[in-house]
């Protein structure tokens, strides 16, 4: 076996049948560990990269195990004949997978040298040489951009956008397949010029043609009571249909190709 | 360029209608079919079986109400109200005497009767005793047999009560010839008869009971013809007038003759399907490849102008809406198990041809779309899927998986035909394969299959295991020990086997002398009429008449015995954690738990209705204590602690269902043991026994008749469906279950497998959703399952998910990117994804 097979990296999940995060069916690899705190991140036990408990309906568990390329592989392969049905494969998540540059591109080149499709969703915030050793195995980047402004970015989420959008630009050069992301957060960029903004810029890029806006939900908030965390978005709803397809409308209206969801 | 032609062509007004028509009321039992076969045994006692049925058949045909429905343009109905049912007493009847005051208001699949008809119908059934196939089946059974059937070991209630059906007529020779070739098919062999032949007697009586009934297949037609006509004199409605002139020149001329357009087609294919159920009681006579054999007659039409699209479609939506006009009364306990008033009339599109080309039409898309405008339970939808079957057909059935109707199935030609062949079939026979009832294949106009015999339930011989072959207080199945005393886990898995080999020894039994009831007492004359090779062996169908002739028993309850078996192997035998009279000692206690509600339920009942007898006056009051005792669990608290540990532990184990190897295959071998005796026993029409593996909807009813289980199930609570894991036990998604499904050996299976899977609709939302549903249904037809069905889940489905989270733990939403399972999420979070489903906001 190869050597990079034994590597190994910190995961909390791996979810099957995942049809909303690139082309396909496709299984999902969550790693843990992220350099952002967003608020509304639906992932909590993800952030950090120390094995955690959390409680849900009661029950008590362990989020976080570490496991090697290998034996990630073992389980990516169960729903090959799937992948190869309908142009699906791998994704990681997470967390961050740019926290864990010796692990993630070691799976994603498992993944591509066994003949597997490859995508990442990540949020572009680490040094370009690190972001490097990921492309040559990655099919589709689908990178979160989620505000222009960064005193805006870092005040919802602790880290300035600077980075990131540097990052996209070099990314959108250098990666097969770009997609820019952006999760849409009443409050902080639910609004048509926000995501007008983020739109553009995605454009400015010069090979982004899709854009996806991913409808605030609550569904992750019930993990902060489950980790003794606050969930600091309570009292807000999730943009209603109407907004999000007027915001799809702009999305389209920048040339982009938008749709709303992964 | 494109084989086919596949625009959507919008459903009519009249559609529309005729449904709202259909449904206006509840269904309701009429007498006339059960008046007439009376009066017609009264006249033919002494003659010989075949000819009083045949004579029967043509007394009833002759003089059984008629009536053309308001803007029918496809005519002939069973019954004077829409979706009624006569009866049929040369089967059985106390059933329905005994329920005649709580059919109407029963749970299942409620009939509306009315006095005079019970009055009637207590009148007629004073003939009957003795005379029924029933009672001629009971005598038939070995007493071991009987008493295992009275245990509900197996439920062999279909063909014991009613007629058998599930089959597949040759629809294109009527299409083609029509009855009056048939009658002369008939007329020939009888002519190459010599009075000296040996079985001259029998062959000869057979012939001319066919011709009869044909005979009275034409002259019924015509009495629609007639009445055409007289409508349209009375009707001031031109355009009804024109339609009705149409009908009267059609129904004069088919089925009598050959069809010579497609509306003939349609019409002589519908007097084909609704008079065999006129003739005897079966359900799942399926019309099959409707796609294959309506499309010469479509394609002349359009092609010489005769006919547009928009009549076309509309003409196969009126037979799609008559499909739901016949309708068929159960006793209570059987109607529990085939609920829904479904009459599983299987109609497939798709496929191979017999030449292994692909054989996808214009009709095959159109029949998706009928299905889509009319929106009810008949015909049972199927589709048939290959490696060269269409994207863009799957796709379309996709669009209608969609919206929830639970159609269409999706079956597997490369598991299916290979299933065929192994049952020695031909391969042009085997490609040309339909689906019967629920899952059933077989080769149209050429087989009596017997699908769905009985309904077998393997849990049941493992709660003997733990009995020693005792049950409720009698030695039932052999003495396989003291389970208490096993040693090793062989021993605990040998006498496993050892009950499966009695209770399916006895099950063989009580299904064949069911078989010979039904030639002796109801043989077919006119469906004999239309499968191979009956009219020239001479022979109905029901004496083995068929070029194939098979019985299909479907066992069920697989997820949860592998679960079992493998709970007991790794707690008591590998981690030596409990003994078996641990597991004895709790199950015998419901695992510490209150008595299921439901069960307790019809136990209180049962218990009412002694006190009743007795003449004891009993208050409401009464019954709620009676109830309440019955629910309680007696044990102490300490008791419930021990079987409670004992149920988490059992509950930690992997389970069958999330694509773990080692589960899988016990999976796999638990089902031989019932696969593999079933297909050595031979059926008295000189065919196989062969398995199937799929409940329709008895395992409620069945799992409502066993106690707990090692898998941790709780007594009288519901098996597993199918092969489907067991319900909520399958965590790790869609791919996951379908892998661990797959694992078992679907090819041995040859009467049909059942694989039930639940989606949210978030998980075919928009056309990505199409392609990744079509893509989930060929990589688990890559990996050789063999059949597939989709519920798509509803809010109402949701709702029961808050109320059972156990039912429902692999009840996986997606809102927008994410997934979860539904009942981890707090109560605000679920009603906040049930308001979406709801506004359909994915």
């Amino acid at each position: 076996m190869e050597e990079y097979m034994n590597i190994k990296g910190r995961i909390f999940d791996i979810q099957r049948f995942s049809v909303h995060d690139g082309p396909g069916i496709r299984t999902i690899v969550f790693l843990k560990g992220c350099y952002l705190r967003c608020r509304w991140c639906c992932n909590p036990e993800s952030q950090e990269y120390k094995i955690q408990e959390m409680t849900l309906a009661g029950k008590t568990k362990i989020v976080g195990r570490d496991v090697t390329v290998a034996e990630v592989m073992t389980e990516v392969e169960r729903d090959r004949v799937y992948y190869d049905r309908s142009g699906g494969g791998l994704t990681l998540s997470g967390g961050e997978s740019l926290a864990q540059p010796e692990f993630a591109p070691a799976l994603l080149r498992a993944a591509k040298e066994s003949g597997i499709n490859t995508a990442m969703e990540s949020t572009g915030f680490a040094e370009w040489a690190v972001i490097e050793k990921y492309l040559p195995y990655l099919d589709t980047y689908l990178m979160d951009i989620k505000h222009i402004n960064s005193e805006k970015h870092k005040a919802f989420t602790t880290q300035p956008n600077e980075l990131i959008l540097e990052n996209a630009k070099k990314i959108a050069k250098n990666a097969k397949k770009l997609i820019i992301r952006t999760p849409v957060i009443p409050t902080f960029n639910a609004t048509p010029e926000e995501i007008r903004d983020i739109a553009r810029f995605a454009k400015s890029l010069g090979t982004v043609s899709e854009m996806h806006i991913l409808p605030y939900h609550r569904i992750g908030s019930d993990k902060y009571a489950g980790l003794g965390r606050d969930y600091t978005l309570k009292g807000i709803e999730p943009p209603s249909k109407e907004l999000m397809n007027e915001l799809l409308e702009v999305v389209n209206s920048e040339g982009l190709r938008g749709q709303i969801g992964g | 360029m494109k084989k086919y032609f596949s625009d959507k062509i919008p459903k009519s007004d009249r559609i529309t209608r005729l449904v709202e028509n259909l449904y206006r009321k509840m269904p309701e039992i009429e007498a006339d079919r059960g008046v007439l076969i009376t009066e017609s045994y009264k006249q033919t006692e002494g003659e010989p079986i075949i000819t009083r049925r045949a004579k029967a058949f043509a007394h009833i045909l002759d003089n059984i109400p008629i009536t053309i429905r308001d803007e029918e343009l496809i005519v002939g109905s069973a019954t004077k109200a829409p979706r009624g049912c006569q009866v049929f007493p040369e089967y059985s009847y106390e059933w329905l005497e005994a329920e005649f005051d709580t059919v109407e208001t029963r749970v299942a699949d409620p009939f509306y009767i009315s006095e005079e008809t019970k009055k009637t119908l207590h009148e007629v059934y004073k003939y009957w005793k003795g005379k029924t196939v029933c009672e001629l089946a009971t005598s038939y059974m070995d007493p071991n047999a009987l008493a295992s059937f009275r245990h509900d070991m197996f439920t062999p209630g279909n063909y014991y009560f009613n007629g058998i059906g599930h089959v597949t007529v040759d629809y294109p020779k009527v299409l083609r010839i029509g009855y009056r070739g048939i009658i002369d098919e008939a007329k020939a062999a009888r002519e190459k008869l010599s009075v000296a032949d040996a079985d001259f007697a029998k062959r000869s009586h057979f012939l001319d009971a066919v011709i009869m009934s044909c005979e009275a297949a034409i002259r019924y037609a015509k009495r629609y013809s007639a009445l055409a006509a007289k409508e349209a004199k009375n009707t001031s409605d031109m355009k009804r007038r024109a339609e009705l002139e149409n009908i009267s020149r059609i129904c004069d001329y088919v089925p009598e003759h050959g069809a010579t357009s497609f509306y003939e087609a349609l019409q002589s294919f519908w007097f084909v399907q609704m008079l065999i159920q006129m003739e005897s009681s079966g359900h799942s006579i399926s019309p099959g490849r409707f796609d294959q054999y309506m499309y010469p007659y479509f394609k002349a039409d359009i092609d010489a102008g005769k006919i547009t699209r928009e009549f076309a479609q509309e003409l196969i939506d009126c037979v799609w809406v008559k499909l739901n006009d016949l309708n068929k009364c159960r006793d209570a306990v059987s109607a529990e198990g085939f609920a829904g008033y479904s009459l599983f009339q299987n109609l497939i599109v798709g496929g191979q041809d017999i030449h292994g080309l692909d054989a996808t039409n214009d009709l095959s898309f159109m029949c998706i779309d009928a299905t889509m405008h009319v929106f009810l339970p008949q015909p049972s939808f199927s589709i048939r899927v290959w490696n060269g079957s269409p994207h863009e057909l799957l796709i379309r059935a996709a669009e209608l998986t969609r919206t929830g109707i639970g159609f269409p199935a999706y079956y597997n030609d490369e598991v299916i035909i290979p299933q065929l062949l192994s049952r020695g079939l031909k391969i042009e026979e085997a490609r040309d394969y339909n689906i019967i009832g629920c899952v059933e294949p077989q080769k149209a106009a050429k087989t009596d299959g017997w699908h769905d015999a009985a309904f077998f339930n393997m849990c049941r011989p493992l709660e003997l295991v733990f009995s020693n072959g005792v049950d409720k207080g009698v030695q039932l199945g052999p003495k396989t020990g003291d389970v208490t005393k096993f040693t090793t886990f062989d021993e605990f898995y040998g006498a496993y086997k050892k009950q499966m080999e009695f209770f399916i020894e006895m099950l063989v039994n009580a299904i064949n002398a069911i078989d010979v009831a039904h030639a002796e007492r109801c043989p077919l004359p006119f469906e004999s009429s239309m499968v191979d090779d009956c009219i020239a062996r001479g022979k109905s169908l029901q004496e083995g008449g068929a070029v194939y002739n098979f019985t299909g028993p479907q066992g069920f309850g697989i997820a949860n015995m592998a679960d079992a078996m493998w709970a007991v192997k790794t707690l008591v035998f590998e981690q030596h954690k409990y003994t078996l009279a641990d597991f004895k000692e709790a199950m015998d206690n419901n695992y510490g738990e209150e008595t299921d509600a439901h069960h307790a339920e019809k136990l209180t009942k049962a218990v009412v209705s002694e006190i009743v007898k007795t003449g004891r006056a009993i208050s409401e009051g009464d019954i709620a204590t009676i109830y309440k005792e019955v629910r309680k669990n007696n044990c102490t608290e300490e008791q419930k602690k021990k079987y409670r540990a004992l149920r988490e532990d059992i509950d930690a184990l992997p389970k069958f269902g999330n694509d773990i190897d080692e589960v899988d295959s016990f999976a796999r071998e638990v089902t031989y043991t019932y696969t593999r005796p079933m297909e050595t026993y031979k059926n008295p029409r000189g065919g196989h026994f062969q398995a199937g593996l799929y409940p329709v909807s008895a395992n409620v009813l069945l799992g409502g008749q066993t106690g707990p289980t090692p898998d941790g199930r709780l007594g009288f609570t519901p098996v597993a469906d199918g092969v489907s894991p067991a319900a909520g036990r399958d965590v790790k998604g869609p791919t996951a279950a379908a892998n661990s499904v797959s694992r078992i050996d679907h090819f041995i299976a040859s009467n049909g497998t059942l694989f039930n899977m639940k989606f949210h609709p978030t998980a075919l939302a928009g056309t990505q959703g199409l392609e990744n549903f079509v893509a989930l249904v060929r990589g688990y037809f890559d990996r050789k399952g063999s059949h597939m069905q989709f519920n798509v889940v509803s809010r109402e489905t949701l709702r029961d998910a808050q109320k059972n989270p156990d039912k429902y733990r692999s009840l996986v939403v997606r809102v927008a990117g994410y997934s979860a399972l539904f009942t981890t999420l707090s109560r605000a979070l679920q009603d906040d994804i049930i308001k979406r489903t709801e506004q359909g906001e994915f």
